[in-house]
């Protein structure tokens, strides 16, 4: 029951009767593709009352349905906030372009898949970023559902437009078109968020929505962009960065949830009808990452390193099999092989599951021999498929740039464990375009590969194994050591590209064993100007998508003309935001968000990169260096708890 | 190995399930009931599960096949229950019975279909089912994965009807009750190329000028062997009830709309 109370808010939102729109959408789906991605339904899902609760919650992630779905932190808050009597979350997806121009021609709004209610209808519409390349996809959303593209233009009857995941540690770029953004674990701060707002609905909204905003500002750990303005030097750069307004915090804080055993979800996990990207059930074994690869701005921003213990995970997995009946288990994090009890995990589980046709995945990107035990025993129950390894760079020298400690020896001892052990097939993935790298360092890719090749044929007597090595194009990311780092520019990675093709092509004895995989540079250069714009890139995000810019992450989709016309359009320098590298001193976007990293810190280790300094892993050597833990107040969180996984009951 | 032959609707918004939706469905829906399904040897392994011909994508129906191989004898009456309580509502489980001889598919002569037409004129379509009944061929061309394909819609239509006042079959294809509708039966034989509901309107369009307003929607009502009889559908299932113990008979062509 909405509580509106003795003191009536500027509006009595949540009076009218909120309809399912699903007859409406029933009738276009007959003509668009894979209609049974509008339809929800999903084991597992929710439809909760609507008059029963008082705050309601729209958790969109603004990608297709197939990849939105298997998404782990939409199901989490979805069914944290589900649990809470009296609060609703439902979810919607990005409608592929067929779907979208048939309700726009019959006025059918932006929906929710649980109960096909209008997004506009509720409280908050929560997006999860895990890439700046659904910007665009979020404006078709506001647009569909009726609600104003820029925050400034709402009114009391639209939703809370709120930002978490990966992308949202630097939100300045989508600033104009949110009302808020949250920074780091969600689940504490979902439940915490919707107190607030039932507070606020249940006194009669006073001060409306600027009071609710304020509110949620005041606590530090939701940032509002609207009571922070940005000034700027007259070359370009950031002068500051200063709230507006009394009370609200310079800095705001990410969240952190400390135990992971407190927080066992997903609990029941969504099953599709539909096919997605990822058709098994996954379990997080642990967050944060302390490997300091100073590229990867999911280790940074994910620390400190929180395992979940072997007890809980065998716990989950049990679960979860039952609740969905997948038949596939992933075990998740940013580098699982660096459980501290993974050895017992993989043993219990390949175990447990013996005979029941259920396999075991592992995202292995670790090079060591170790990782060859781990793939034997998760392999037992299910089928062996390829085994993948990061070195990330192609010479020793640029793999210590960047800090991925593996020498050529120590892939060669693995690859020939691997291969001598039955594997066929070994996948090498690296990236292109990192600092200081040289052509030199991307035809080392090729030497390894063929070393690799050579190694396995030794090793296995046979003719018949390959490797296959992808490459990903490098993209500075804000809060990482590489934050300062001019980006390569995309012929440079092209002209590297093809250059390293032509070696893998010109070597007879190696060439058929070798599969190679790369993307051109362009869309590269675009993820770098959104990942470290600032506030004026919002313009070039309302411009391409006015020029019909969606699904910028898939390549079918994707216009790097488009993207360059609409900056031009906006008087944008891309040039100016990705190729150029920072200075010490020059205040960055994102500096007002704290993800707990020392600035002075990553400078240093920025400092090191370029002349070659190794950092040690926490995990294993304690330092406290980064910062993280000293202001966060937390610590690294991990077992071993000697425990092991008892064997299932049968049934 | 004993197998079960399992009747099954879809239903409301998950007529939306293609016929990959479905066998990824019901394939985990029986690790969750816990049925002991046989698995193929090899490398790869696959669970022992056959499908007979699906409805297509977007049509609902009461009478979808499928059958399952098992290791350990099953009671068809649990299994129905806990794979019906192990799958999304809307693929609801109607009969199970244990496979007796005889290949499934065989008995699986006939179709019996509805179409609803929202918003279409009842003495237009009367007019174009009769002039489409008295042709002798009806040429149609549908869209196929290798092309363009034309073929007659008109020898598999055994029966073709425009029931007067009817309501329909509640809660099928159709989530709107008590909207304007004329609801068109039809009995159609299973041949190659598959003669399907909307071949038919495509057939009604082509010799009366016969073109609904709004996207038809359509239900599978029943499936088996016709009774040359009485001209009426048999329950193909029967026939292992009458070979096989324990089964219970279910009344052949009812419509278990939950």
């Amino acid at each position: 029951m909405t509580s509106t109370g003795h003191v009536m808010g500027p509006a009595s939102v949540g009076r009218m009767p909120v309809e399912s729109i699903f007859p409406r959408l029933e009738a276009l789906l007959p003509k668009v593709q894979k209609p049974i991605q509008y339809v929800g339904g999903e084991l597992n899902s929710t439809v909760k009352d609507w008059d029963t609760t008082d705050v309601r919650w729209a958790l969109m992630y603004p990608d297709a349905y197939e990849v939105g779905l298997p998404n782990q932190g939409v199901a989490i808050l979805y069914e944290i906030l589900n649990e809470l009597p009296a609060t609703l979350a439902e979810r919607t997806y990005a409608v592929w372009p067929d779907l979208e121009a048939l309700m726009r021609a019959e006025g059918v709004p932006q929906f929710t898949v649980d109960a096909h209610r209008p997004v506009r209808a509720f409280d908050v519409l929560g997006l999860s970023f895990s890439t700046e390349l659904g910007y665009t996809n979020m404006l078709t959303a506001l647009d569909l559902a009726g609600i104003p593209l820029l925050a400034a233009d709402r009114g009391e009857d639209d939703p809370i437009v709120l930002a978490g995941g990966h992308a949202a540690f630097n939100p300045e770029p989508v600033a104009e078109f949110l009302d808020a953004a949250v920074l780091g674990d969600g689940e504490q701060i979902a439940i915490a968020i919707s107190e607030v707002i039932r507070e606020w609905k249940s006194e009669g909204k006073p001060g409306g929505r600027d009071e609710l905003l304020m509110r949620l500002a005041e606590s530090g750990g939701v940032y509002i962009p609207k009571f922070y303005d940005v000034d700027y030097h007259p070359d370009g750069r950031i002068k500051r960065v200063a709230p507006n307004r009394a009370d609200v915090p310079w800095r705001v804080h990410k969240h952190t949830v400390m135990d992971l055993d407190e927080w066992p979800y997903p609990k029941k996990p969504l099953v599709p009808l539909a096919e997605t990207v990822h058709e098994r059930f996954s379990v997080e074994i642990f967050r944060g990452c302390t490997r300091g690869c100073r590229f990867c701005q999911a280790g940074m921003i994910t620390r400190p390193v929180r395992e979940r213990s072997i007890t809980t995970i065998g716990a989950m997995v049990e679960n979860g099999i039952k609740e969905s009946g997948f038949n596939e288990v992933g075990l998740l994090s940013l580098s699982s092989a660096d459980h501290s009890e993974i050895g017992e995990v993989a043993k219990g589980l390949a175990d447990q599951y013996e005979g029941t046709n259920t396999s075991l995945s592992l995202p292995s990107t670790r090079v060591d021999a170790f990782n060859i035990d781990l793939a034997n025993e998760f392999s037992r129950n299910g089928r062996r498929s390829g085994l993948t390894f990061a070195p990330e760079g192609g010479s020793e020298r640029l793999r210590k740039v960047i800090n991925k400690m593996v020498t050529e020896e120590d892939l060669i001892r693995t690859v020939t464990a691997a291969y001598s052990q039955g594997w066929r097939q070994v996948k090498l993935y690296f990236m292109c375009g990192l600092p200081t790298e040289t052509d030199e360092d991307v035809l080392g890719i090729a030497d390894l590969a063929k070393k690799v090749i050579k190694a396995g044929r030794e090793a296995s007597g046979s003719r018949d194994i390959r490797c296959t090595v992808s490459i990903g194009g490098f993209v500075p990311k804000p809060h990482t050591p590489f934050q300062w780092a001019g980006q390569a520019d995309h012929e440079t990675v092209d002209r590297r590209l093809k250059a390293l093709r032509e070696s893998f092509r010109s070597d007879r004895e190696y060439s058929r064993a070798i599969g190679f995989r790369y993307h051109d540079g362009k869309p590269s250069i675009v993820e770098g100007m959104l990942s470290r714009g600032d506030r004026r890139i919002g313009a070039v995000i309302r411009n391409v998508w006015e020029d019909g810019a969606r699904f910028d992450g898939w390549s079918e989709h994707f216009s790097y003309e488009r993207w360059m016309a609409a900056a031009a359009k906006a008087g944008v320098d891309v040039d100016w935001y990705t190729v150029r590298e920072r200075e010490e001193n020059e205040v960055l976007p994102w500096d007002h968000l704290d993800a707990g990293l020392d600035r002075e810190w990553l400078w240093q280790d920025w400092q090191e990169a370029v002349n070659g300094g190794e950092v040690e892993d926490c995990r294993w050597t304690p330092c406290y260096d980064c910062g993280v833990c000293p202001t966060m107040g937390t610590e690294i969180q991990i077992g071993p708890t000697g425990k092991k996984l008892l064997p299932l009951t049968v049934v | 190995m004993q197998r079960l032959r399992v009747r099954y609707a879809k239903r409301g918004r998950l007529r939306f399930t293609s016929h990959r939706d479905i066998s990824r469905a019901v394939e985990r829906a029986v690790r969750r009931a816990d049925i002991p399904v046989a698995y193929s040897a090899g490398f790869s392994p696959h669970p022992k599960i056959s499908y007979a011909g699906a409805a297509p994508t977007g049509v609902a129906s009461e009478a979808e096949y499928l059958e399952i191989g098992v290791t350990t004898p099953c009671d068809p009456q649990q299994v129905r229950t806990d794979l019906d309580g192990s799958l999304p509502p809307g693929l609801d489980v109607l009969d199970v019975v244990e496979a007796g001889p005889g290949a499934l598919a065989d008995r699986l002569e006939v179709s019996e279909w509805e179409v609803r037409l929202r918003d279409a004129d009842r003495d237009l379509a009367v007019t174009a089912v009769e002039k489409f009944l008295a042709a002798g061929t009806v040429e149609v061309e549908r869209l196929m994965k290798k092309g363009p394909r034309r073929f007659d819609a008109r020898e598999a239509v055994l029966r073709l009807t425009v029931p007067e006042g009817a309501e329909g079959t509640e809660g099928t294809a159709a989530q709107v009750a008590g909207q304007s509708c004329v609801i068109l039966r039809m009995v159609v034989r299973h041949m190659t190329p598959a003669v399907r509901p909307d071949d038919v309107l495509t057939g009604l369009r082509l010799v009366a000028d016969f073109a609904p307003p709004v996207p038809p929607e359509v239900t599978r009502l029943a499936q088996g062997p016709l009774d040359d009889s009485t001209g009426a559908l048999a329950d193909p299932l029967d026939l292992d009830r009458e070979t096989t113990r324990g089964g219970e008979a279910g009344p052949a062509g009812e419509h278990d709309v939950g």
